[in-house]
């Protein structure tokens, strides 16, 4: 269900050339921002909690996981050399599931890396919350790109369907509906943050079993829709 | 049988005068082709001229942006109040999100398939120049994203009239209103197109520009909240210097009688906000320099 040559092209379409600088700004960014805020603010786990749930959990994971996801299997459909990969004997689960141990990879080295290395910045994983986010930013990779390499395979605007859910739907609606929450993988990483850490800074909307069912129902199911997709391909010329 | 003999070839070859003839009609010339760019980049922005599924993105982002103008009027009606809850100013930092998609869906489609199909070489084969398709590009993206901001401000002011209200007031205010939005289109316009024309896959230009949009936004807003939070309130408005739409906040806030919209109100003076027009200024031309150094070269 790997295919090593798989994932070494798509590792080099996610990383080669120029694409890497946009991953690592992130992850830049996190890491001088949390410098910033502990030599100007000093060691507090509050503000460590603040900024780890809303900058790293809520924005980065989501934008990495959008990157990556799509990334691994978008430009290859857009631009029509998917073919190549698809004529050789290789299953087409086996190309989304190697593609999605990639995507994974990618996501997790550099989301929940830069999440653990800020968190001791910040505040030295006082109340464990470094650990927490960064069990958090795990788990939402697997989601993410599992949901946003579905997208890929299904849509050729799947980036900008995946930003809007993940910045509308999760940040916006999220914070406005109660409901919505019930519908985000981001919450779903936080309840099993809340679990890891026990009660206290992290606080997540929905239970640990609920979250735990949704998580992998909709990783497997996205997966497996993905193949599906992946199955009766047809490939469309340029807009 | 045998072949003809060579002595008889040049009877029989001549080169025939098949009546091509040079054009010698009127030629439109350099402003008519950058004019047609203009137009073309203009209208693919929202679609029209390209494909049905092309037009449902940006048509239903423009409707995203209007419907709440719209709400907002048909209450500001009926409730007879004698002013907008919203600010003209503050429409486009409400729906910040919805601009951020639209540029980052149609700058990519507007420069980066021309690079990565090559076609860039074809368009400098006709008689413009370098600095014609990066004008032509840059403000057919710049008007796409003015009318994007300004229809839903026209919406609001139209509204107010409908509402009986101050007309005098109410145009400055929209006076206001449209300068900042405009300032803003040329501001993300530029960052948009640098930002796509930088990466030439259409995915990873759409994930860049909206990184460097919201990520700036985000970071900028935190760092200003703990700045306020531990009394330092004199940091905030320089910080508001280091994203595109804090900038924008802050030129409006300091020239363009917008309320303090930093955390805590951290009013911008007009000693600061020189330095946010400057640095807009800067910025807007430093996307155009970042602009023409890259098609300096681009598939030649």
């Amino acid at each position: 269900m790997y295919d090593p040559t798989v994932a070494r092209l798509t590792y080099r379409a996610l990383l080669g050339r120029r694409r890497a600088a946009i991953l690592f700004l992130l992850p830049g960014l996190l890491l001088i921002i949390a410098a910033a805020v502990r030599a100007i603010n000093g060691a507090d786990d509050q503000v460590a909690a603040d900024l780890l749930g809303g900058f790293a959990l809520a924005t980065m994971v989501p934008l990495i996981g959008v990157i990556a996801g799509t990334g691994a299997i978008g430009p290859e459909i857009d631009d029509g050399s998917i073919v190549y990969l698809l004529s050789k004997p290789v299953k087409r689960p086996t190309i989304i599931i190697t593609k999605l141990i990639v995507a994974i990879a990618v996501t997790m080295a550099f989301s929940a890396v830069p999440t653990l290395i800020a968190g001791f910045i910040l505040n030295g994983n006082g109340q464990q919350v470094a650990v927490a986010y960064t069990v958090a930013a795990l788990v939402a990779s697997i989601a993410y790109s599992a949901l946003f390499l579905l997208l890929g395979t299904i849509s050729r605007h799947a980036v900008v369907i995946g930003l809007v859910y993940a910045l509308v739907w999760e940040a916006l609606f999220g914070s406005l509906i109660a409901g919505a929450r019930t519908l985000s993988v981001q919450q779903w990483a936080l309840a099993l943050a809340e679990k890891v850490t026990g009660e206290g800074l992290i606080s997540s909307d929905v239970a640990l079993p609920t979250a735990t069912v949704l998580l992998v129902v909709v990783t497997l199911g996205a997966t497996w829709f993905a193949g599906h997709k992946l199955r009766t391909l047809t490939l469309a010329g340029e807009e | 049988m045998s072949t003809p003999a060579p002595e008889a070839a040049p009877d029989t070859t001549r080169i025939h005068n098949i009546g091509y003839r040079s054009y010698d009609g009127p030629r439109l010339g350099r402003s008519y082709a950058r004019r047609s760019l203009f137009s073309q980049s203009l209208r693919g922005a929202y679609g029209l001229g390209r494909s049905a599924k092309s037009k449902v993105l940006p048509m239903l982002l423009f409707g995203v942006m209007c419907a709440p103008a719209l709400i907002i009027v048909a209450i500001s009606v009926y409730t007879k109040a004698d002013e907008l809850f919203v600010e003209y100013t503050q429409y486009a930092v409400l729906l910040q999100l919805v601009i951020a998609v639209y540029l980052a869906s149609q700058a990519p489609q507007s420069v980066s398939r021309d690079l990565r199909f090559r076609t860039v070489p074809l368009y400098f084969s006709r008689p413009i120049e370098r600095v014609d398709y990066v004008l032509a590009k840059y403000g057919a993206m710049a008007s796409a994203l003015f009318i994007l901001t300004a229809s839903p401000l026209l919406i609001l002011w139209i509204g107010s009239m409908l509402a009986k209200m101050d007309f005098v007031e109410q145009a400055k205010l929209f006076g206001q209103g449209l300068v900042s939005v405009a300032v803003l289109s040329v501001l993300f316009s530029g960052v948009g197109l640098v930002m796509a024309a930088l990466t030439p896959r259409r995915g990873f230009g759409v994930a860049a520009v909206i990184a460097v949009l919201t990520i700036t936004y985000g970071a900028v807003s935190t760092l200003q909240g703990i700045s306020y939070a531990t009394e330092n309130t004199g940091a905030v408005p320089w910080l508001g210097l280091f994203s595109p739409l804090t900038l924008v906040i802050g030129l409006q806030n300091a020239f363009l009688g917008a309320p303090a919209s930093f955390p805590g109100e951290v009013p911008v003076g007009a000693g600061a906000g020189v330095v946010y027009l400057v640095v807009i200024l800067g910025l807007i031309a430093a996307c155009y320099g970042i602009l023409m150094a890259r098609y300096r070269k681009v598939g030649l």
